[in-house]
Parts: structure tokens; sequence; C-alpha cells
């Protein structure tokens, strides 16, 4: 239809000025934290939208690091993939390889004798202690204080040599076998475990008395990404996260019986902030509370052997099977499929961090940007469990 | 500069250097002394004292002791690498940037005083215009933040200014208490002033300010720590976490000039604070000659001992959001010096 | 736990760390001037046995990353006594680890049934360039100098007795 000159104009002015309010409409800015950086720990990347100085939304990118472990255990035997399976969580290796094992033997119906468990329990809380004392040096760090991070790597030093002496390799022991452990502890190693725990309670002191009574570290971290317990447990959040929000809950004492965690007398840490300070406070807990267990470990440890008879071409019956247990990260499982071959079926790794970063984007709605940085490290993912 | 001090007594009063000598050889004391004090504070404190601090040794190889030759092979580095200007970026003022940030450490030392007659410019109203100068660097970093280009940098440079102003009040106004008490806003009559008077009566032994004015001391230290943007106030130089400092387009030789400027700074900022709050170049019975030979090591020892402080708080503390920085800034620090100088006012009426 | 004493303000605490470790002499080991041995059992490298070895082919299989290449001929060997059958004898050609690919899990030392691969915790043996790091069995025979001995086990463990 023809329009006569004057509504024409005023229709195209009408138009022109949609065109530029539409130009205009300032977006906020997209920023890119990561894949490099060196405030995630390792390749995550983190597409935040900003609005000035507050995050508008947020939007983890993982799979840089995924290196198919669930495909590369369908072509492998039990023993070969207790070693591969120390590379999820490097930082605390121990860790991985027992659900695994305790999965493989449930299947077959095979159980540890007491001293390899009372030993994979010490190795286990060793490395509990090991990757939380580094959290705690290295989440100082990425608040601003440059010292406490070498202290956490000093400090974790004597647990590698500890774990090495007993294990030969600091970051992947591999040691676990089906039916108990590779070989037993070294002579003088009792000894030495109980020095390094001596040494382990001064070095928490140490960073309470440097960060945790520091006011600037309280005014960075208080109040800042509160996770309610009911949206943590909702979005996945395990581990010392949901007992930062007060939630009561922990695998090595709730779950099934695994370990030799019934027999010793030790407490569950929980915090009613959810806030990052919590976070950060809880783990410093753990990291005592798994001291004092190593120490009641070490006396109560029965001796006897360390691997029970399995034949000697191992071949899991079929069958399915579900662990899950308490990683340092947070819940850790494998469900195991096996058709009764020398190597599993399928195996289904569910990893910590893959579900603790998943409140990623509704946790950062809000925040300052150097918050983002404060929230991160409080989280303690670590890439190789997020992307296996 | 000790080698000058030697030489005074030696050259009779009479001679009469021609006047733009006397210039030069100002200007090239000045000239030297900021590379060496960022290269002794650098390495004193940056490389060894924040290594034994974190349990570990620092370098120890280059030059073989302990590794002194450090930094100054990365100096030589950094002047024999690529100079690169990004495209887009202002080439007129990327230059200029670092060279005017230089430019106002160079002006803060010529006030501060190494002896009796070691001074390259006795101002009547030195403090005075050592503070006013050492706010010239944020034109500096407004520039180079301006003319990188870079959408980062300008958000970098913008906080970092914001920050430097916002510290600016409480560094002057800590500083006021001690002219009340001085009585002049000359360096030089300061140190006298610190030598010359008697606490409760006892002549003879000097009176460093810092012992009535230690709530202004404390103020000036927190208030040169920002304006230094060393942790905890560091956040614009560790936006480079997250997005990237105002310093992020420099490259090579004018990065050095950065670090020189950041490290020289640091040097005339002690200095500042040496001379106003601890009694400067002074030493209790010493007068005269004596004094401009020792003089200068004396300052040196005290610089230390406040650059000592400074970077002990640095590597000690995280840093501070901007927010609570400026909220610390402008709701603490100010009020509290203000409290300070009527305090030292009511008492300097009173006593 | 609370402290009976009263407690300094944070700020100050955390100076007092700082300074109480600058005044500790310093961890850091000055490799390669000093040298921190490391524990008996480290897995360093795999040091090879070669009179033992019989080319059963075990460890090739079950290494994870299949970095061990084997070849072997069999020959005959004079029976032992006069009048009897002769003996055929595996004879090993080639023995290679590749160390760029091995990941160090020790598979292949613990399933050798005639005990012809060690640990050893020697680790200086970087090389510049990566196909270089293709070792053959002379080399892994100079490191069975470095294997260390079997070291006692701790109080507690079961002793196998000799059959």
């Amino acid at each position: 239809m023809t329009l006569d000159f004057r509504t024409e104009a005023l229709l195209q002015k009408h138009l022109a000025d949609a065109r530029i309010n539409v130009e205009l409409e300032t977006e906020g800015m997209i920023l890119n934290i990561g894949p490099q950086h060196p405030a995630t720990h390792g390749t995550l990347r983190v597409v935040v939208k900003l609005d000035g100085e507050r995050v508008v939304s947020a939007d983890p990118v993982i799979g840089y690091m995924h290196r198919g472990y669930e495909k590369l255990t369908e072509f492998r035997t039990y023993p070969q993939i207790t070693t591969l399976i120390n590379r999820i969580d490097w930082l605390s290796s121990f860790a991985n390889e027992v659900p695994f094992i305790h999965g493989a033997e449930q299947l077959m119906g095979i159980e540890a004798p007491p001293r390899a468990e009372y030993i994979r329990t010490i190795l286990t809380e060793l490395s509990r202690i090991a990757t939380f004392v580094l959290f705690l040096g290295e989440m100082a760090l990425q608040v601003g204080a440059i010292t406490p991070a070498f202290y956490g790597f000093r400090d974790r030093e004597h647990v590698l040599n500890l774990i090495e002496a007993a294990t030969g390799g600091r970051f992947h022991p591999n040691f676990n076998r089906i039916g108990g452990v590779k070989v037993d502890l070294p002579s003088g190693w009792i000894d030495e475990c109980r020095r390094v725990m001596k040494k382990m309670f001064d070095s928490v002191d140490q960073f309470e008395d440097l960060v945790v009574g520091n006011e600037i570290f309280e005014v960075r971290t208080r109040g800042i990404g509160v996770i309610p317990p009911g949206v943590g447990a909702a979005y996945g959040v395990s581990g010392s996260n949901l007992r930062a929000s007060g939630v009561d809950w922990d695998l090595r004492r709730d779950g099934p019986d695994y370990l030799v965690y019934n027999d010793l007398d030790w407490r569950v840490w929980t915090h009613p902030d959810g806030d990052s300070f919590s976070r950060y406070w809880v783990r410093m807990q753990e990291t005592r509370e798994s001291a004092r267990m190593v120490v009641q470990m070490l006396d109560k440890l029965p001796s006897g052997p360390v691997m029970a008879k399995v034949p000697r071409i191992i071949k899991v019956p079929p069958g399915e099977v579900w662990v899950n247990t308490e990683n340092p990260l947070g819940e850790m499982g494998y469900y195991l499929i096996s058709k009764g071959a020398t190597g599993p079926f399928r195996t289904k790794i569910r990893s910590a961090s893959f579900s603790n970063v998943s409140i990623l984007p509704w946790l950062l709605k809000g925040v300052y940007v150097p918050d983002i940085i404060t929230i991160l490290a409080s989280l303690y993912f670590i890439l190789g469990d997020i992307d296996r | 500069m000790t080698a000058v001090s030697l030489l005074l007594p030696v050259l009779p009063v009479a001679v009469d250097l021609p006047w733009g000598l006397i210039v030069a050889i100002k200007t090239g004391i000045v000239l030297a002394i900021i590379p060496a004090g960022a290269l002794i504070l650098g390495y004193v404190f940056l490389l060894k004292m924040m290594s034994h601090m974190q349990s570990r040794l620092g370098p120890m190889d280059p030059g073989g002791f302990h590794g002194w030759f450090q930094l100054i092979g990365d100096g030589i580095k950094f002047i024999q690498k690529e100079d690169i200007i990004p495209a887009q970026a202002d080439r007129r003022v990327f230059a200029a940037a670092p060279v005017v940030v230089l430019i106002s450490t160079f002006l803060l030392y010529i006030v501060v005083p190494a002896g009796p007659r070691l001074v390259v410019a006795d101002l009547d109203a030195g403090v005075f215009y050592a503070l006013a100068v050492s706010s010239l660097s944020v034109i500096g970093i407004l520039m180079a933040g301006w003319a990188s280009a870079n959408k980062y940098a300008l958000l970098g440079a913008l906080r970092a200014a914001a920050q430097l102003i916002a510290y600016e009040l409480p560094l002057v106004l800590a500083v006021v208490g001690v002219i009340i008490q001085a009585g002049t806003m000359s360096l030089q009559g300061i140190v006298h002033f610190q030598q010359d008077a008697s606490i409760f009566g006892w002549g003879g032994l000097g009176f460093p300010l810092i012992l009535t004015q230690f709530l202004g001391f404390l103020i000036f230290l927190i208030a040169a720590q920002a304006e230094l943007t060393q942790t905890p106030f560091d956040m614009p130089v560790a936006e480079s976490e997250l997005v990237a400092g105002y310093m992020v387009e420099y490259t090579g030789f004018r990065f050095l000039f950065f670090f020189m400027g950041e490290f020289g700074t640091a040097f005339a900022f002690a200095g500042i604070a040496a001379t106003l709050f601890l009694g400067g170049w002074s030493v209790p019975w010493v007068h005269g000659t004596l004094a401009d030979v020792l003089g200068p090591i004396v300052l040196f020892t005290k610089i230390m001992l406040v650059s000592f402080l400074i970077f002990w708080v640095r590597f000690t503390y995280p840093r501070f959001r901007e927010d609570q920085l400026q909220a610390i800034a402008w709701k603490y620090l100010i009020p509290l010096s203000l409290v300070n100088i009527l305090a030292t006012g009511v008492f300097k009426v009173v006593f | 736990m609370a402290k009976q004493k009263p407690k300094l303000p944070g700020l100050i605490s955390g100076l007092g760390v700082t300074f109480r470790t600058m005044m500790k002499p310093a961890v850091t080991v000055q490799y390669p001037h000093e040298r921190e041995d490391p524990p008996a059992r480290a897995r360093g490298v795999i040091a090879l046995k070669e009179e033992n070895c019989t080319v059963c082919m075990l460890c090739a299989r079950q290494c994870p990353d299949w970095c061990i290449y084997i070849e072997g001929h069999k020959e005959k060997r004079p029976p032992r006594r006069a009048g009897g059958k002769e003996r055929t004898v595996s004879v090993l050609d080639r023995f290679d680890i590749d160390y760029a690919l091995c990941m160090y899990c020790g598979i292949c030392v613990e399933v050798c049934p005639f005990d012809a691969l060690f640990w050893s915790p020697e680790y200086e043996y970087s090389e510049p360039r990566i196909g270089e790091l293709l070792h053959d069995k002379d080399k892994l025979g100079e490191w069975m100098q470095t294997v260390s001995p079997p070291e006692p086990l701790e109080v507690g463990a079961e002793v196998k007795g000799k059959k």
C-alpha cells in the first residue's frame, strides 16, 4: 500500500530511530578467563559476561583436557587401568585407585587382608593431607598473598617423600592391586610417618596464623560465593564444599563400609556459612583430622600379609558394581561393568570436580570480577578430574 | 654519594664552581641514584628477602656470590629486546608515558637530604614539593593506559589512577603533623629539628619524630604502600591475573623504565619517610663534616629499615578488592589522619 | 580448642610467621651442586639382567603403553649329558625400552616370572633428543649396577618362609 509522503517520512524516521537504538544497545563486555590462565588450575575456560564490574552470566567451557579415560579402560587389563587412573586427580592420586580396586574386589568376592586395608587407608589420608596442604597455600595465592603458596609446596614435599618411600612414586603411586597392596612398607616408615605428621600439625598452625586469622583474607572471602545447602546438593556439589555449607555428610562415615574408617575415632567438620572462607576453614580442619587419623592408624596397624590369594591371571566374573568414595575433591565413584574378561567392559567415572564446576553459572551471577577468582579457588577443582 | 662527601672537606670553600657544572654534577648524581637504588632495593628485598621468607634461596648463580648480578643481567636483557609498539597505539604518548613516571621519581630525589650540605636543592617548601611531584606518576599511568589502544589496559589504568588519587590525601595529611611539630616545611630543617630538639629536656640525643607521630608514620606507610601499588593494594597490577594491567603493552626497555620507576619511587618514599620520621641523616652528637661523611650511610640504613617494613607487608598479606581499597582510604585513613593533626596541634599549643 | 592466651590480631601474627620463616634456613637443595638421594624403592629407571631373560614376552604384552620391543631367536645347544636330546634356548637379540613412552608404572617388573627386570632409583638420564630415549639392552644392563639391594620390611610384615 502506498502512503502519502508525510506518513512515509514519519515511518522512515521511526524505523531509523529504532535502528539506532538497536545499534547503541550496550551489551555487556564478554571476558574470556582461560583456558590458559594462572587463576584456573589447568585448562578451564570461563566465558563471563560483565556489566561494568559485575558478572551478568558465566559459562564454564570444559573439555580442553579430555583424555578419554573411559574409552581407555575398555582396552586395558585391571593392573594397567590402576596405573592410568592415578592420573585423573593427580594431586591426590592414591585416592583414585581405591574405589576402582574395591569394585573389582567386590565382583571377585575377594577381601583384602586387614593390614592391606590399613595401609590403603593410611595412604589415602596421606594423599588427602598432601592435596589439602597445597590447597591452603594456593587459595591464599589466588587471593593475593604470595608466600603461603610456597609454604604449601614445601610442606607437601614431606608427605610426597613418605609416599615415595612406600610406593616408589611421588605423584603416581600405582600401589593397589586386586587383593591388597603391591608390597609391604619399608622399615623405618612408621617412625618417619609419625615425624611427618607432627610437621603437618605445625604447618597447618602456620597457615592458620598466616592466612585464616588475617583480616584482609577474611574481608576478601567472607560472604563471597555462598552456596546454600539445598542448591549445592541439587547441583551435585560434594565433599568439603558441601560440608562448608553445613551439610553433615561424609562418605567415609555415611556411605557403605570401605577401608577402615569405622575403627577410628574421628569427626566430620562442617561450617554453617557457605562462603569461600568456610570452604577454606573446613579443609584446614580436615587436614588436621586426617593427620590425627594417620597417627591412630599407625598405632593400630595389624601385622600380617598384605596380599590375599588371587589367581595368577585375574579374570573378574561378570557383573556390575558401583563404588563411591570420599575423594579429597568430593565424591568420586566408579561404575564397573565386567563381562568376565581380563579388563572391564565399561567403566563410568563419576568425578567430583565435574559436578562441583556445574554450579558456577548459578554461583557467579552478580559477583565482582576479583571475586570470580576467589570463588574458583575455593571450589578447588582439578582439571584432570573434570575432563578425565 | 660517599665519594662526593669525602671530596667536600678537601675542596676549599672559596672555590666557585661554574653554575652549569654544579647542575650537571647534581643531575648526574640523581640519575645514577635511581637505578642504583632500584637495583639495591630490588636485589635485597625482592629477590633475597622474599625468597628467604618463602623458605627458598633466590638467585644464587649469576655473578657467583648469591646471585648479585641477577638484576643487572635482567636490565641488560630488557635493553636488548625488540621495541614493540602496538599498531593502533598513539606512538608519542606511548613512548612518553614511562618517561613521565621516571621524571616524577627523578624530581623526588632532589629534595631528600643526605647530609648537612648534601642535598641537591634545599627547597623551603620541600615537603609540599615532594608530595606534589609524587602525584605526577598518575599522569604517566593514565597516558600508558590510554596509549596502549587496549581496552583492558585502559580499565587497569583507570583503576590505578583512582587508587593513587584516593591515597594522595592520607599521604599528605599524615605529614602535616610532622610539619606542625617541626615548624618548617623544608626537609633539611626538619632533620635539623630532629637532631637538635630535646625530649623532656634531654638535649643532644635528638628527637626522631616517630616517637610522637607514630600514627602519622603508620598512615604514611600505608598510603605509601598504596602509592607504590604494592600488595595489599596491588589490584591494578595484579589485574594481570584477570584482565591486564596498564603495563601490558610495554616490553623491553620501556618496561624497564616502569620497573625502575616503581623501585626508585619506593627508595625515594622510604627516604622521605626516614627523613620525616626517623631523623634522616642525623646521628646523635655528630655535627659538621663528620655528618657529611656518615650522613649518607645513616640515611641508607634508615631507608633499608623502612623498605624492609614496606616489603615485609607486601609479601605477607593478600590483596584488597578495589572497593574495599577505596573504603579504607576514604572512611578510615583520612579521618584518622585528621584526628592526628588535631591532636598534634593541641599538644603543640599546650606543651 | 580455644587458645588460652590472648590472640594477636591476625595481621601481626601473619607478619610474625614470615619473619620467623626468614630467620630459618631455606629448604632449597641446590641441584646440581647438591643432590638429594631418592628412597631405595623410587621408580627411576628399569634395569635388565640379561642372563635371566627367556624371551617370554610377558613384559612387552602387559605394558600399557607398548613401549618394550623384544626380538629373540631360538638356538640349539648341546645336551647336558652325553646321549641326551639337544636343548633349545631362546636368545635375546633386542630388548629396547622407549623411555619417551614409558609411564614408570612397573607392571613389566612385576609380571616378569624370571626376575630379569629391576627398578633402579637412577634419574639422571635425560637426553637432548627424544629419539635417544630408546635405550637398548646394553644400557639397561649398565643400570643394573644402580639397583638398590632388597631392603628390610617394616615391623609386622609377613615373613615369607624360604622353601
